[in-house]
Order: structure tokens, then C-alpha cells, then sequence
């Protein structure tokens, strides 16, 4: 191979390489991304079986149950409508009723959310900002001052 | 004393624009009295932050309520240490911190660059006061530390209960030294490009800046890595949130950055790309500080957010990014083109190196970036999270550290891949006889462990080999090898020990992905559970006070073989009163390179308590790995070729005969 020629398979070789890592990239994205739901957006969404998602909104006062071991189960609600989540495990530190989170999980044959974790990242009011700027959205945020 | 740290920070802020503006028309005009002024005015401004930031914590450790940063942050029963290392632990200390380690960074270019040329010295300080003037301005108009309040309130609204760690009081600091660190390669690079002049002298002089930051960016994002690993109780090392990804992004592109320097500075090649990295790292660098910052994310990262500060941020964000990359394409076609080499060579396998890292760089940077623009161009709210950067992340990864030890051995300008292949052979079977024990021994179930494990064992033996070969053990007489391996120069250990500490990190994460076992129950007192070959008794409850907080302590026991307790366990959840939070301490104890750990959940009213169990193997390696990186990158900086003071020396210095392998 001459020089230029060379040079040229190198330059080739490191375009294929970043195009498969690009291909790579935007399949993943498409593949793996998961979409944030409040409950009453669920209405209007389409969903695979199966497909992994995030809901967000209220714990509902006073539907926290506890089941056998570490199984609970509580509502997820953005006061339109009430989502009932099922969920094995142990909840984070700053779980309680009225409070903002995230679940990630999808929706079993029996119309339950099955989640594997329960996210109650916060900020100051105890608030995830994705539930709060859907809230707020929503019209029924209320600031609160601790 | 809060006022006289207000001032000096004002007084720091005038400094630095004539720290940003004089140097710079002095290299410009040739006028060496001008450029001498950026010196002792960067110093100068260094003392004036850090009599600020002594203010600052002074006010925290008095617990002076009359300021409304410390109000909001700190409380009187809390442990002074907390009380000292909260003054970082909220957005304006943060920031302080912040500009006091890039004045830091200022003042050792100043005091180290005697042997820079001047005009390049000045143009440095010149561009570390822009980047200083543009944050303290931000500090002043929207993050003021020093704020007062009348009346002053009378008790502190305590400091964010997972923040009184012992982590934080190591992890921003060290983040912050690597993250600015990078700013003095930035200054050197668009310096460069304002002169318009750069040659293999311009690598040897950032190459011990760039070695330095990455070492303490190492340390930083391995001490957060464990702090969020015990602190919150979740027993993960590593969440892709997008914070961690934040950090992680300059460390890849720094590491590259690395690399690419070394090629630049033997060959005088990559000049422009080198250049580009040096940008594009402190960049990212500051990308980080807008997304961390700013408040566009949720974490324990984001505290009370304020939009105007965002704003600000991603001015700032935008000027430098933009401003410098517009540089780089105006001047960069000016600049003298390196050499070209044969892509099979020392040259060529850190090309390739490059590319993996910078390309894994793009896809963190996509994945992170991906959920913000979808969010402001669509509205819809997505995350990206692990199953992406599995996806991405990994299979970038794994071909990149298959050919680590490759690069070492190869020669420069004309390697031969075949003849390193074969000194490899011991490495390689080594490695393969890994595969085999582990899949047919230990876990026959798991390709991947066993890959992972042989792929370790690879990276380990690999460098060691390279150090044997250089050596020359089992060539020459064992006496004329240990004198060449006492000779080899700082830099080639340094090598072999970073690519070691890699595998090491490597060997943690496949032994915790693969191994780890997981128990979660409901636990009575005098309940025992059995986890992996360890039994473990719940010895119930105990209310504790503490400080500035009340706790319940869970007692577990350790059972041996005769069923008598061997050691005991203690995990807690605590109550922080102020803050109306509650925090995970986790009960953790390490076994050798194994960690047994403990979390408690909710308690169950009779006493019993959920509680979640996890057997660790081997994952003290990941942050073990991570430390002896640092090494590995520390003893490089012992290289006296890249010594800060020594470069002139560089000729006369006594070269062993080992050097070419």
C-alpha cells in the first residue's frame, strides 16, 4: 500500500468505528430511555406490555399497606387520578404519605404498577422536580413553607 | 471578620481583572514590565480569596447565625467538624471553594513558570484571571456567601443531615482540585493559541498540570463514589446520575488528554488534537459545574436553586466554550502541523486510545444531555439510566482496556504487534487460566464473570509485565535487572501502576456485579440470616442520642462456626430533628477485600425491623484500584523530565540505558 492509501484505511477505519458508536448511541437511546408518566397521563399514553416507565406523583394519604415481609403497597396519585404500585423492597429514608416520588417499573397483566425501585429524591419541600413541574403544570401545586 | 471577607473578595475581583487584562496587553505589546505585573497580582488575588474563604468558615465554625448562608446551613449542636466542612456544603461556600482553588491553581503557575517563556506566562495568567473574574462576578451579584441577616435568628437550620459526613469533607475539595485543576491546561492551550505557537516544549509544560488534576479529579470521583456507596444506604457504587456523569466526563477526557500529551511531547505529533482535548476537558469541566450548579437537575448535588444562577452559569459556559473553540478554529489552521506516523506504533496505540475515550466521553455526554433537550424541545420527560450506558458505555470499554497493555510495550514510530503479542504469552494465559478457574471453580453460571475476571487478570499481569520486560528480568543477570528496574525512569512505573490500579477497579466491579448476594427480611431479635457463608444474628434495637440527632442502633452479631458471636455489627437509622430527616447509617464491615453490609429499613412495630443484607466480594477493590491510579499518576509526577521546576535540566539528566524497550 502506498503512503496515501495507508493513511486513507486509517481515516476509514476511524470513521466506521465512530459511526458504529453513533448507530450504537441513538439505538440505545431509542431502546433504553424511559418516559416519566403522572397517573393521569396514562389514560391518553400507549403502552407495550412490558414497557419500562417512571411514575411520579403524591403517595396517597392512608394507602400505604403493608403485606407479607418486605412487600408494600401504596397509591400514587396526582390527585386526578390514583395509580396502586406494588413493590418488594425497602423504601427510601424519606418515603412517607403526601410526599413526592418516583417509581420505576411497568405494569403487570393485572393492571398494577410492579416497581423495582422507588425514588423519593427531593428538594427542599420534598419534591422531586419532575413531580413538582407536573403538578404545577397541573395547577394543584401548593407552595409550601417548612 | 464576615464583612473583611466580603471585601476581599471584591477587592480579589478588581484583581483579577487586571490579572486578566494587563499580562496580556504586555505579551502583545512585548512590553516586559506589563507582563511581569501578572505574577505577584495573582498571588495577590490567591491570599485575598483565601482570606475570604478563612471568613467564611470562621463565621460556620463560630456559628454566626447574623450571616444567612450559615443559618441556612449549619446548626450550633452540630460536631464541629460538620460545623468547618459545611462552609463547602451549600451553593455559595461551594462557589467559593471553588474560585479559591482556581486562584490556587493561579498562584502555583505563577510561583512555579519562572522558566516559561514570559510572553506565554503572562497570556497563562492572563486567561486564569478571565475564568477568575467570570465567577467571582457570579459569586458577587448572585451566590453572596456574606449576606446578613437583621434580626439574626438564634439557631442555624442545620446542614443537610447527609452532608454531616466524613466523605464530604474530603470529596469537593479533591472534585474541585481535579476539575479546576484542568483550567491551567485550558490557559495554556488558548495562551498557545493567542500566540499562535506551539511545539513539544507546550506538552512538557501541561503535561505535570494535566497529570496533577487527574489525579485529584481520580480521588474525587472515587471518594464521592464510596461516600454515596455508605451513605445512602442503597449499597451502589455507581448510578449513572447524571452528577456522577458530570465528574466523569472530564476524568475521560482528561485521561485522553493525558495520553495525547505524551505523544505530542515525544513526537511532536497531535499537536492540534492535544489542544483541542485541553479545551474540550476544562469544558466539560465547567459543563459539569453549570449542571451541578444550576439546579436543571435534582440531587443531593443541587441545593436551593435559584434560576438567575443558572442563567448566569451558562453565560459563563457559553463565552468560554464558545469563545475558545472560535479561537481554535480561527488559529488552529496557522498552527505547524505535526508529523504523521505509522498507526502501528507506541504513537498509534495512543491514537487509538484517544479515540475509545473520547468517543465513551460523547456517548456520557449524549446520555446526559439527551433527557434535557428532549424535556425543552418536546416537553416529555424522559431518563436515561444504567440499561443506556450498559449498552453504550460498555461495549466502548472492553476493547479499549484488551489492548492496554499492548500500548506500553509497542515501540514508538514502528511497533511490531506481533513480537509484543508474544511477550505477552505469559500475561495472556495467566489471564485465560483466570477465565477458566473462575467459570469452572467458582461460578459456572455467570461467561461474563468469568471474562471480566480473566479480562482483570490481564490488565494486572499486563503491567507488570511491561515493568519485567523494561526491567529486563529473566534477560539479563538478576543484579543488572534489579539495578535497571531501580533505574527505569519515574514515568514508565507510573504507567504500569495506573494500568494496574485499573484492573484492580475492574476486578472490584465484576466481582460486585457478578457475586454479590442480596438478602432483604423482616428480622426479629435473635433471628439469625445466612448469607453467602456468613451467619449473621439481629440482637435488636437500642434508642441512641446523638448530637444533633437521635438514632436507633440495630446490633447484629457475627456467628462463627460454633455458633458463638465472633464480631458484632452496627447499623442505624437516624433522626435529624432540624431537618425533619431521616438518614441510612449503614453497618458495614470489611473482610479482606470483601465488604459485608447492612441497611435498615422500616420497623415493624414488635420490634422487628426490615432489613437488607448484601455480601460484597471484592468491592473495597474499586476505590483500592482507584488509589493506586492516584499512585501510579503521583509517581509519574515524580518524573523528573516532567518535574514543574526542571524541564531546562532535562538534557543533562542522566538517562539509565533501559529507556528503549
Amino acid at each position: 500500500m502506498t503512503r496515501k492509501q495507508k493513511r486513507l484505511s486509517v481515516i476509514a477505519g476511524a470513521l466506521a468505528f465512530l459511526g458504529a458508536a453513533t448507530a450504537l448511541t441513538f439505538y440505545a437511546l431509542g431502546q433504553k430511555a424511559s418516559y416519566f408518566y403522572m397517573p393521569a397521563d396514562l389514560q391518553t399514553a400507549t403502552l407495550q406490555p412490558g414497557q419500562r416507565i417512571r411514575l411520579g406523583g403524591l403517595v396517597e394519604n392512608g394507602s400505604i399497606l403493608r403485606g407479607q415481609g418486605t412487600q408494600v403497597e401504596f397509591g400514587v396519585t396526582d390527585s386526578e387520578k390514583t395509580v396502586k404500585v406494588r413493590y418488594t423492597g425497602i423504601l427510601p429514608d424519606l418515603f412517607r404519605e403526601g410526599q413526592g416520588v418516583i417509581t420505576e417499573g411497568s405494569f403487570g397483566p393485572d393492571g398494577e404498577f410492579i416497581a423495582d425501585s422507588v425514588l423519593a429524591k427531593h428538594d427542599e419541600n420534598y419534591m422531586p422536580k419532575e413531580v413538582a413541574d407536573s403538578l404545577k403544570a397541573k395547577g394543584v401545586w401548593q407552595e409550601t413553607t417548612q | 471578620m464576615v464583612e473583611t471577607g466580603h471585601f476581599a473578595l471584591i477587592l480579589a475581583f478588581a484583581l483579577s481583572l487586571v490579572q486578566s487584562l494587563v499580562p496580556l496587553y504586555g505579551a502583545y505589546k512585548g512590553d516586559t514590565r506589563l507582563m511581569a505585573v501578572g505574577g505577584p497580582v495573582t498571588v495577590t488575588g490567591f491570599a485575598l480569596i483565601a482570606l475570604s474563604f478563612a471568613a467564611l468558615t470562621m463565621a460556620y465554625v463560630q456559628s454566626d447565625f447574623s450571616v444567612a448562608n450559615v443559618w441556612e446551613n449549619s446548626h450550633s449542636l452540630q460536631p464541629l467538624i460538620y460545623k468547618f466542612t459545611g462552609t463547602w456544603g451549600n451553593h455559595e461556600g461551594s462557589m467559593l471553594l471553588w474560585v479559591l482553588i482556581l486562584s490556587f491553581f493561579g498562584a502555583l503557575v505563577a510561583a512555579f513558570g519562572s522558566n516559561l517563556p514570559a510572553t506565554l506566562r503572562a497570556n497563562v495568567l492572563a486567561v486564569q484571571g478571565w475564568i477568575g473574574t467570570a465567577f467571582l462576578l457570579f459569586i458577587l451579584i448572585t451566590s453572596n456567601p456574606f449576606a446578613r441577616l437583621v434580626p439574626a435568628p438564634i439557631e442555624g437550620k442545620d446542614l443537610n443531615p447527609i452532608l454531616q459526613d466524613i466523605g464530604l469533607a474530603v470529596h469537593p475539595p479533591l472534585l474541585y482540585l481535579g476539575y479546576v485543576g484542568f483550567s491551567v491546561c485550558f490557559s495554556f492551550a488558548v495562551a498557545a493559541l493567542i500566540e499562535g505557537r506551539i511545539d513539544a516544549a507546550w506538552a512538557r509544560w501541561v503535561r505535570p498540570w494535566t497529570l496533577a488534576a487527574w489525579v485529584f479529579l481520580t480521588g474525587g470521583i472515587a471518594m464521592g463514589s464510596y461516600w454515596a456507596y455508605y451513605e445512602l444506604g442503597w449499597g451502589g457504587f455507581w448510578f449513572w446520575d447524571p452528577v456522577e456523569n458530570a465528574s466523569f466526563m472530564p476524568w475521560l477526557a482528561g485521561t485522553a488528554l493525558l495520553h495525547s500529551a505524551i505523544v505530542m511531547e515525544k513526537r511532536s505529533a497531535l499537536k492540534i488534537w492535544t489542544l483541542l482535548l485541553a479545551i474540550l476537558t476544562f469544558s466539560l469541566s465547567l459543563l459539569g459545574t453549570f449542571l451541578v450548579r444550576s439546579g436543571v437537575l435534582t440531587s443531593v448535588h443541587s441545593f436551593a436553586s435559584d434560576p438567575s444562577r443558572g442563567v448566569f452559569i451558562l453565560c459563563i459556559l457559553t463565552l468560554f466554550i464558545g469563545g475558545s473553540l472560535a479561537l481554535f478554529a480561527f488559529r488552529a489552521s496557522q498552527l505547524a502541523a505535526g508529523g504523521i506516523f505509522h498507526p502501528i506504533s507506541r504513537e498509534g496505540a495512543l491514537v487509538l486510545n484517544n479515540l475509545f475515550l473520547t468517543t465513551a466521553t460523547a456517548t456520557v455526554l449524549i446520555g446526559t444531555l439527551y433527557p434535557l433537550v428532549v424535556e425543552a424541545l418536546f416537553g416529555d420527560k424522559i431518563s436515561v439510566g444504567e440499561p443506556f450506558f450498559n449498552l453504550t458505555f460498555g461495549p466502548l470499554m472492553i476493547p479499549l482496556l484488551v489492548v492496554v497493555p499492548f500500548g506500553p510495550l509497542l515501540a514508538w514510530k514502528r511497533g511490531d504487534v506481533f513480537a509484543v503479542a508474544q511477550r505477552l504469552m505469559f500475561a495472556f494465559g495467566a489471564a485465560l487460566l483466570a477465565v477458566l478457574v473462575t467459570y469452572l471453580f467458582i461460578d459456572g453460571a455467570s461467561v461474563f464473570a468469568a471474562l471480566g475476571a480473566g479480562l482483570s487478570a490481564w490488565l494486572v499481569l499486563g503491567a507488570l509485565t511491561d515493568l519485567a520486560l523494561k526491567a529486563g528480568i529473566g534477560n539479563v543477570a538478576p543484579r543488572m535487572a534489579l539495578r535497571r528496574f531501580v533505574g527505569l525512569p519515574r514515568s514508565v512505573f507510573g504507567t504500569a501502576i495506573a494500568h494496574l490500579g485499573l484492573g484492580l477497579t475492574l476486578l472490584g466491579i465484576v466481582g460486585v456485579l457478578s457475586f454479590e448476594k442480596e438478602a432483604i427480611l423482616v428480622m426479629k431479635p435473635g433471628q439469625v440470616v445466612e448469607i453467602s457463608d456468613y451467619r449473621l444474628r439481629f440482637d435488636g434495637l437500642t434508642p441512641v442520642r446523638g448530637p444533633n440527632f437521635t438514632e436507633d442502633q440495630g446490633h447484629f452479631s457475627l456467628l462463627g462456626i460454633n455458633g458463638q458471636p465472633s464480631d458484632v455489627i452496627m447499623s442505624s437509622k437516624r433522626f435529624y430533628p432540624v431537618r425533619q430527616m431521616p438518614t441510612t447509617e449503614a453497618g458495614i464491615k470489611t473482610m479482606w477485600l470483601s465488604q459485608l453490609y447492612i441497611s435498615l429499613g422500616d420497623e415493624a412495630g414488635d420490634g422487628s425491623v426490615v432489613v437488607r443484607v448484601w455480601w460484597k466480594p471484592l468491592v473495597t477493590l474499586i476505590w483500592g484500584g482507584s488509589l493506586v491510579m492516584m499512585l501510579g499518576g503521583f509517581v509519574s509526577l515524580l518524573d523528573r523530565r516532567l518535574r514543574v521546576g526542571a524541564p531546562a535540566r532535562r538534557k543533562s539528566a542522566a538517562k539509565p540505558a533501559a529507556v528503549t524497550p
